[in-house]
């Protein structure tokens, strides 16, 4: 059951290795209801890695821990069904599909979704009637429907695209990773409005980001540093701008001190 | 990702649909082949003399050729002594001249196979010319073409109705001596489609032929022959299933077409043979020769193929560009599964001055599938200014499948422009990943990108045929996740 104290996302003493190599070592971290949580770090920390994960990628070993979203220990479920229970992953690098258009791959996406939450398919007319205001949110020109997913798109087009697949897919968790990245300013603005629209008390938010300009445009509650697969130090929203003006040095400095 | 690899043993497997037998009385000549055999299939036929003396020209032609070994394919020896080179429905002694007068088990049958045939020719206004065996059993819409002046009937009706149709186009475009597959056919063809548009008509509807293979060791020779007229033009379809068998069946058709001055001749094929069981048993051997002949200025041959059927496939849909700005067009959709092997692809054969050509080919190879494309493009020195666009790609859906690409291109004209673009690719982990995260089950990613790959081939299918030809993929690939 979930009630007002179970957590959206739990994750306890996880340990994830790729081939020989130990990315996550032992990483707790907890996440309330409608919280947003900034994680940040070094290259190579891990923090795409985490997100990989919780989104159910193959290739890694779970050698140890365990991740509950919503009370449900998700590490045993298949990545369609932790999408369908609520999951969104915006990636980092957004996958071309040739041949695919957008419009096929987003109502295959929302309707397999729909169905295994037990609600009607939705027809063509009525998608449409639901993504017409989520694609002109986004500045996302009709045309773009009719487009093959990701292909021959802009680096910016293609980070829109996710949030335009964010706002119409609704999730209860959504995982954004280095969404920032290769955005100019306007489109970075746009992206992040599209973020801060769907921040609600039902629904979390784990922002991996290298840098602190989109924290300037989607507050987070709290800022995580990850660094050699844990997490090392949080805080709140000033963490992210002392890290932005110092570095990550002197935090795993700091670490190994203590 | 060692998941997933172990992951594909298991999902390719699947039954086939249409593994069924309709129990029909026939009529059926014991195994065997010598001139008594041929001379009596075209007796049964009330052939005329000509075509009786054809047959046996090309029978005692055959007598002299060996069967071709070229093709990276592989099966046990053919018995051809062991086939029964006629069968046809006892109770549809005469054809019936309507769907009233079909044996009820036929329509049956075709329900069992999703082809309500009165329905299908209502509602989608096409006409359809069904062979089931060896004989024609319902043909319909005959009026409305006969009002167009459009010929549309069996091979054997033709025969005995336009001879000098027959005799002048029969063999024009694969002679007897063509290779030895054709001439076989030419001796012993059971049945048919003949075509006929005459000059500057627009064919009213598009022409559809269902057909399957239905008695057990009996090879079905089918030969179709469509002739486009000055300036008329022409879209036909074909389909086929077959029935579960033990034994490897024999099917080598013969497909001639030509196109006069600025005509057109579209022709169409979703394939699903019998491919055999999960080890590879017992599925069709389709040994077919299609060729299109541009024979006048301007016309344009197109043939678009979805193969996903048979144990062995062996086949070449080829256009011969002799007119002045003739046009030759290929797309084609293959997919092996399990043990099946395909030996496929097409020749473009520039003579006119100015010929163009297109080839776009999509191998989808799973299980332990071998999928070869082979292409020709030959530029004859009187070809100036033709052009060539070949794009051959090739998927791959798990770790025990193969693609093979043998493209040749000769030109003997220097003023030849030819290009050749060729990928190989796997379904890519990133993108089933992709797809699985917005919600999609495995399979149904597999699909949508497969569909997404054979996009370009299926956008030049009519309408109807496409829906059908994207379910066919998915039902032949259900699982095949690499």
């Amino acid at each position: 059951m979930e009630t007002d104290r179970t957590p959206m996302l739990e994750i306890v003493d996880l340990h994830v290795r790729a081939g020989d190599r130990e990315i996550l070592n032992g990483l707790n971290l907890t996440i309330g209801a409608g919280e947003v949580h900034a994680i940040m770090g070094p290259n190579g920390s891990g923090k795409s890695t985490l997100a990989q994960v919780l989104a159910g990628r193959d290739g890694y070993d779970i050698t140890r821990g365990q991740v509950t979203f919503l009370g449900q220990d998700i590490l045993d479920l298949a990545p369609e069904e932790r999408a369908q229970a609520g999951i969104f992953l915006a990636f980092q690098y957004p996958i071309e599909i040739p041949g695919v258009n957008n419009a096929y791959l987003l109502k295959a996406a929302l309707n397999a979704q729909r169905k295994a939450r037990g609600e009607p398919e939705l027809d063509a007319f009525e998608f449409m009637r639901l993504i017409k205001d989520n694609m002109a949110q986004m500045q996302i020109h009709k045309d773009f429907l009719s487009r093959s997913v990701n292909t021959g798109f802009s680096g910016g087009e293609k980070k829109r695209n996710e949030i335009l697949q964010m706002l119409t897919l609704q999730p209860r968790l959504a995982l954004l990773d280095e969404t920032d990245s290769g955005l100019d300013v306007d489109a970075l603005k746009i992206v992040a409005n599209g973020i801060n629209s769907l921040r609600n008390p039902e629904r979390s938010m784990i922002l991996v980001t290298h840098y602190e300009r989109l924290l300037e445009l989607v507050e987070p509650d709290f800022v995580h540093v990850l660094a050699g697969g844990r997490i090392v130090k949080s805080g709140d929203r000033t963490l992210a701008r002392e890290l932005d003006e110092r570095g990550y040095d002197w935090v795993q400095q700091e670490v190994q001190s203590a | 990702m060692s998941t997933e690899q172990d992951d594909v043993a298991d999902l390719v497997q699947r039954k086939y649909q249409h593994g069924f037998v309709t129990d029909i009385d026939e009529d059926r000549v014991p195994p065997g082949l010598d001139e008594d055999v041929i001379r009596l299939i075209s007796a049964k036929k009330r052939e005329p003399e000509f075509l009786t003396e054809w047959r046996l020209k090309a029978y005692r032609h055959w007598l002299t050729m060996a069967e071709p070994t070229w093709a990276h394919v592989r099966y046990s020896p053919i018995d051809y002594q062991a086939i029964s080179y006629y069968a046809a429905p006892k109770s549809n002694a005469d054809a019936p001249q309507s769907l009233d007068e079909v044996d009820p088990k036929l329509l049956e049958t075709y329900d069992k196979l999703g082809i309500p045939l009165h329905e299908r020719a209502r509602l989608a206004g096409v006409a359809v010319d069904a062979v089931f065996d060896s004989v024609s059993v319902a043909t319909t819409f005959k009026e409305k073409l006969a009002e167009a002046g459009v010929i549309f009937c069996s091979f054997s009706e033709a025969a005995q109705n336009h001879p000098e149709l027959v005799q002048r186009y029969l063999g024009s475009v694969v002679p007897y001596r063509d290779n030895f597959f054709a001439a076989l056919n030419s001796a012993v063809f059971s049945d048919g489609s003949f075509v006929y548009v005459p000059p500057g008509v627009r064919c009213p509807m598009e022409l559809s032929t269902y057909f399957r293979i239905n008695a057990a060791n009996t090879g079905q020779f089918e030969r179709t022959l469509v002739v486009a007229d000055a300036g008329s033009h022409v879209s036909y379809l074909e389909g086929c299933t077959a029935p579960m068998r033990d034994e490897n069946q024999l099917h080598a058709a013969v497909v001639e077409l030509v196109a006069l001055e600025d005509a057109e001749i579209k022709y169409s094929t979703v394939q699903n043979w019998y491919p055999g069981d999960e080890e590879g048993r017992g599925g069709i051997y389709n040994f077919v020769t299609k060729r299109g002949d541009c024979r006048g200025a301007n016309s344009k041959i197109s043939w678009t193929q979805v193969e996903t059927g048979s144990a062995i496939t062996w086949k070449y849909p080829s256009c011969v560009l002799r007119g002045e700005n003739s046009v030759g067009e290929f797309y084609s959709v293959a997919v092996a599964n399990n043990y099946q092997q395909a030996d496929t692809g097409t020749k473009m054969i520039h003579i006119g001055r100015n010929s163009r050509s297109t080839i776009i080919s999509k191998g989808i190879s799973a299980g332990h599938a071998q999928n070869a494309y082979r292409g020709l493009v030959r530029i004859m020195p009187t070809a100036d200014d033709a052009r060539n666009y070949t794009q051959c790609d090739s998927l791959l859906l798990g770790s025990e499948c193969g693609a093979h690409t043998f493209p040749y291109i000769e030109s003997r004209n220097r003023s030849a422009r030819i290009e050749h673009e060729a990928t190989t690719s796997k379904i890519s982990e990133d993108q089933l990943f992709y797809c699985r995260q917005r919600g999609l089950a495995e399979e149904d990613a597999v699909n949508m990108i497969v569909n997404g790959f054979c996009r370009e081939v299926f956008k030049e299918l009519p309408m109807e045929f496409a829906v059908e030809a994207q379910n066919l993929l998915n039902v032949s690939l259900e699982g095949a996740v690499g």
